[in-house]
């Protein structure tokens, strides 16, 4: 199961902007059966991650309680419920992947980076997921970074990504 | 004339730089003056060559690939378009061995034709089986894929049309069509190539099986690692909804019918059916109690159809050549295609469609060439993440859900993936079970907690900590999570454990190995072995299966 993210439940309160913005992401959707996750994608794709201070105002809108949505946000890997860094970078640990020395960039990444999986670098260029697969197993290994996949990665082809990523050694 | 280009515009040639590799032929062709019209078509599967570029010529298309940007150049000052004689010049890509000798049914336009132009589709058959269904009564498009033998390509390999009838003979107002395209298997990309590449071919089978058993309404759900099948599908959805294909009156045959894209959040259990359907209405993907099957209560507590995107995409051609046609290939009671992914430490990885009844000996060696690395191939593992690992004396089985199943394996969803002499198989062990703790829904016991206890027990043993404890006390595990769990997440996961303890037994004893120190000799061990099962399956028992 998904690990049990740390940030408080309130969170940040919301200035009037983001709030009103919300608003208007979510009063549009509210009719949809089963609203609930293409509201949140419609949030997190606006905010980078779901503020907890949206919270309640999902809930309010979809006649839920609270506890409800965050429970449906804490179950699904994809939500995050803190700003992610400039760069998201996903990295493939599924078996084609394995079998194509995806541990070997694993290792690379982790001591290139300096932080492990879920954790964002602290200079807030790069933050580094797992992922299970991404379809690209005959061209494997593979990683994802932001929307764009890429595949017959080596240990050069990935460091060259992270290059981009405006990070330096 | 313009000279026309295909490039493929799909995520496996995208990851090896075929937008690049697109923008770069644009950009030389107009330096030089070349009319030319790219067409940004589907892929092949033939994902080894992959950036494959195409030209259309009198002699058929003629390939080129596996190309890169820096290739572009000198292919133009070979006479590209017509570059014969460079050296990634494949000629005609039809006349290919690994593509001629497939049998395409689903995959019979993947690659050939421009994916969102329906133009292109129906020129290419497009339409023709829900034509035929609209005039056909429900029942007789029932009847058809029941008599096809068409099961499920998801992994159960359930009869499709026993679900069908089911959902068929429900009287409901509402009834649901569900598309599986979660696709969570490592080793698969069939459903992603088929939205990526003959989108319009999944909506014809979905509007088929809406007007069979009555449904108005179809939602796919579509896995969030896929952002350009989700691109493909929605323009798709949008063109055929402005064609009339879709909405309240499907091409004047005064029927309703409409899909729904919903895209999923991450969770590799969505892809089962029934936490599929709870993520649909909302809320947190966990497994349902069965029965009632989804097929008599399912999404919002009506009849629902779900099957996976592949069995849905095999249904127009049952009904434009008739089930008898399709019942005709295949291989004992496995009828009809499957769309084979060859995939990891392969050589020549991609899409193979065949009739069930080909080896896996056949497949790793004929079409995929051995392995990428040019070391032995020394595990497959076959149906995903669930999967059995397979060593070389089993690759004479043949691609046929009960040939598999006698061999304590399955077939899942048709990927295969390949491992060469440098795996280590406790290591893949230990990732089967760390999967599963990652991706339980936390309903049962023996599956989140287990799994948990399964990491550890292997580390342990990989340690050469109490060697022989430990393997007692891991298959007592695997039984435990066998039979004590409620969906085939912790049902399954013992099966690539126990596969690799199976056939691999040597890389689980580690040279630090240590006989006879373990505290849990004998009667110790076996009450320590049973606590543990019952720790595991008391809280189960409280659930009430
Ligand atoms: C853990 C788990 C994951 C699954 N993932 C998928 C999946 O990604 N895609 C799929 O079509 N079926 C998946 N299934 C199978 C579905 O539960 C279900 O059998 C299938 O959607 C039915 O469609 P079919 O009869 O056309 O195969 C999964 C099952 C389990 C237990
Ligand atoms: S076996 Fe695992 S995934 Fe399946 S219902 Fe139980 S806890 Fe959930
Ligand atoms: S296993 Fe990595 S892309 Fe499929």
């Amino acid at each position: 199961m998904k690990p049990v993210a740390k940030s408080s439940p309130a969170g940040n309160p919301l200035d009037a902007d983001t709030r009103s913005c919300i608003e208007q992401i979510i009063q549009p959707m509210t009719g949809l059966p089963g609203a609930l996750l293409p509201i949140l994608h419609a949030i997190q794709d606006a905010f980078g991650h779901v503020p907890a201070a949206s919270v309640p105002l999902i809930a309010n809108a979809l006649n839920l309680s609270r506890a409800e949505v965050h429970g449906v946000i804490s179950f699904y890997h994809d939500f995050r419920s803190t700003q992610p860094g400039r760069h998201v970078l996903k990295l493939c640990r599924a078996e084609a992947c394995q079998a194509m020395g995806a541990r070997a960039l694993e290792a690379q990444l982790v001591s290139r980076l300096g932080i492990g999986f879920h954790e964002t670098t602290a200079d807030g260029s790069i933050t580094l997921e797992p992922v299970y697969c991404l379809g690209n197993c005959a061209c494997a290994p593979s990683a994802m970074l932001d929307d764009k996949v890429h595949g017959r990665l080596t240990l050069q082809r990935l460091d060259a990504l992270i290059d981009g990523c405006g990070k330096a050694s | 004339m313009n000279v026309r280009i295909y490039v493929p515009r799909d995520t496996s040639a995208n990851a090896c730089g075929a937008d690049e590799v697109a923008a770069a032929i644009d950009e030389h062709a107009q330096a030089r003056g070349i009319a030319i019209e790219l067409v940004r078509n589907g892929s092949r599967g033939m994902c080894w060559l992959e950036p494959l570029v195409e030209v259309e010529t009198e002699r058929g298309r003629i390939g080129f690939g596996p190309l890169t940007v820096e290739a572009v150049a000198g292919l133009f000052d070979a006479g590209f378009p017509n570059a014969d004689t460079h050296a990634l010049c494949l000629g005609p890509v039809e006349d290919i061995d690994w593509l001629k000798q497939q049998q395409r049914v689903c995959f019979s336009r993947n690659g050939i034709i421009d994916p969102i132009s329906l133009d292109d589709f129906e020129a290419h058959g497009g339409w023709q089986g829900a034509r035929r269904a609209l005039a056909m009564t429900p029942q007789d498009i029932v009847s058809a894929v029941t008599e096809s033998g068409l099961r499920g390509r998801g992994g159960a390999a359930f009869p499709c049309g026993i679900k069908w009838q089911t959902v068929h003979d429900q009287p409901a107002a509402q009834k649901f069509i569900v598309c599986n395209a979660d696709e969570g298997d490592s080793g698969t990309f069939s459903d992603r190539m088929i939205l990526e590449g003959d989108p319009y071919r999944l909506i014809e089978g979905m509007l088929i099986a809406g007007i069979a058993c009555g449904a108005t309404q179809a939602y796919v759900y579509l896995r969030s690692e896929y952002p350009l099948a989700r691109r493909v599908l929605s323009e798709a959805i949008l063109r055929a909804r402005t064609a009339g294909w879709l909405g309240a009156d499907v091409a004047g045959s005064g029927r309703a019918f409409d899909i729904d894209l919903r895209i999923g959040a991450g969770a590799y259990i969505c892809g089962e059916e029934t936490s599929l359907l709870e993520s649909l209405e909302g809320k947190r993907g966990q497994v349902r109690f069965k029965p009632p099957l989804p097929a008599i209560k399912g999404l919002f507590g009506q009849p629902t159809v779900i099957n996976n995107l592949i069995t849905l995409a095999s249904v127009p051609d049952v009904l434009v050549n008739g089930a008898q046609w399709y019942r005709d290939l295949g291989y004992g009671r496995s009828r009809g295609t499957l769309p084979i992914q060859l995939t990891g430490n392969i050589r020549r990885g991609g899409l193979v469609e065949l009739g069930f009844g080909v080896s896996l000996r056949e497949l790793l060696y004929d079409y995929g060439g051995g392995s990428a690395s040019g070391r032995p191939i020394r595990a497959v593992q076959v149906g995903g993440p669930l999967g059995a690992y397979l060593p070389e004396s089993q690759f004479d089985t043949v691609i046929d859900y009960e040939a598999f199943a006698a061999i304590d394996a399955m077939l899942g969803h048709g990927g295969i993936v390949v491992f060469d002499d440098t795996v280590d198989m406790a290591e893949q062990a230990r990732f089967a079970m760390e999967f599963c703790a990652i991706e339980s829904c936390g309903k049962c016991t023996p599956c989140r907690i287990g799994s948990r206890r399964g990491v550890e027990v292997i580390d342990r043993l990989r340690q050469g900590v109490d060697a022989q404890a430990n393997r007692v006390l891991l298959d007592s595990l695997c039984d435990t999570m066998q039979h004590g769990s409620l969906c085939a997440l912790g049902g399954l996961t013992p099966l690539p454990v126990k596969s690799a303890l199976r056939h691999f037994s040597e890389d689980f004893h580690s040279t630090k190995v240590q006989l006879c120190r373990s505290p849990f000799r004998g009667d110790a061990f076996q009450q320590a072995a049973s606590a543990m099962n019952d720790l595991l399956q008391e809280p189960w028992q409280h659930i009430g299966k």
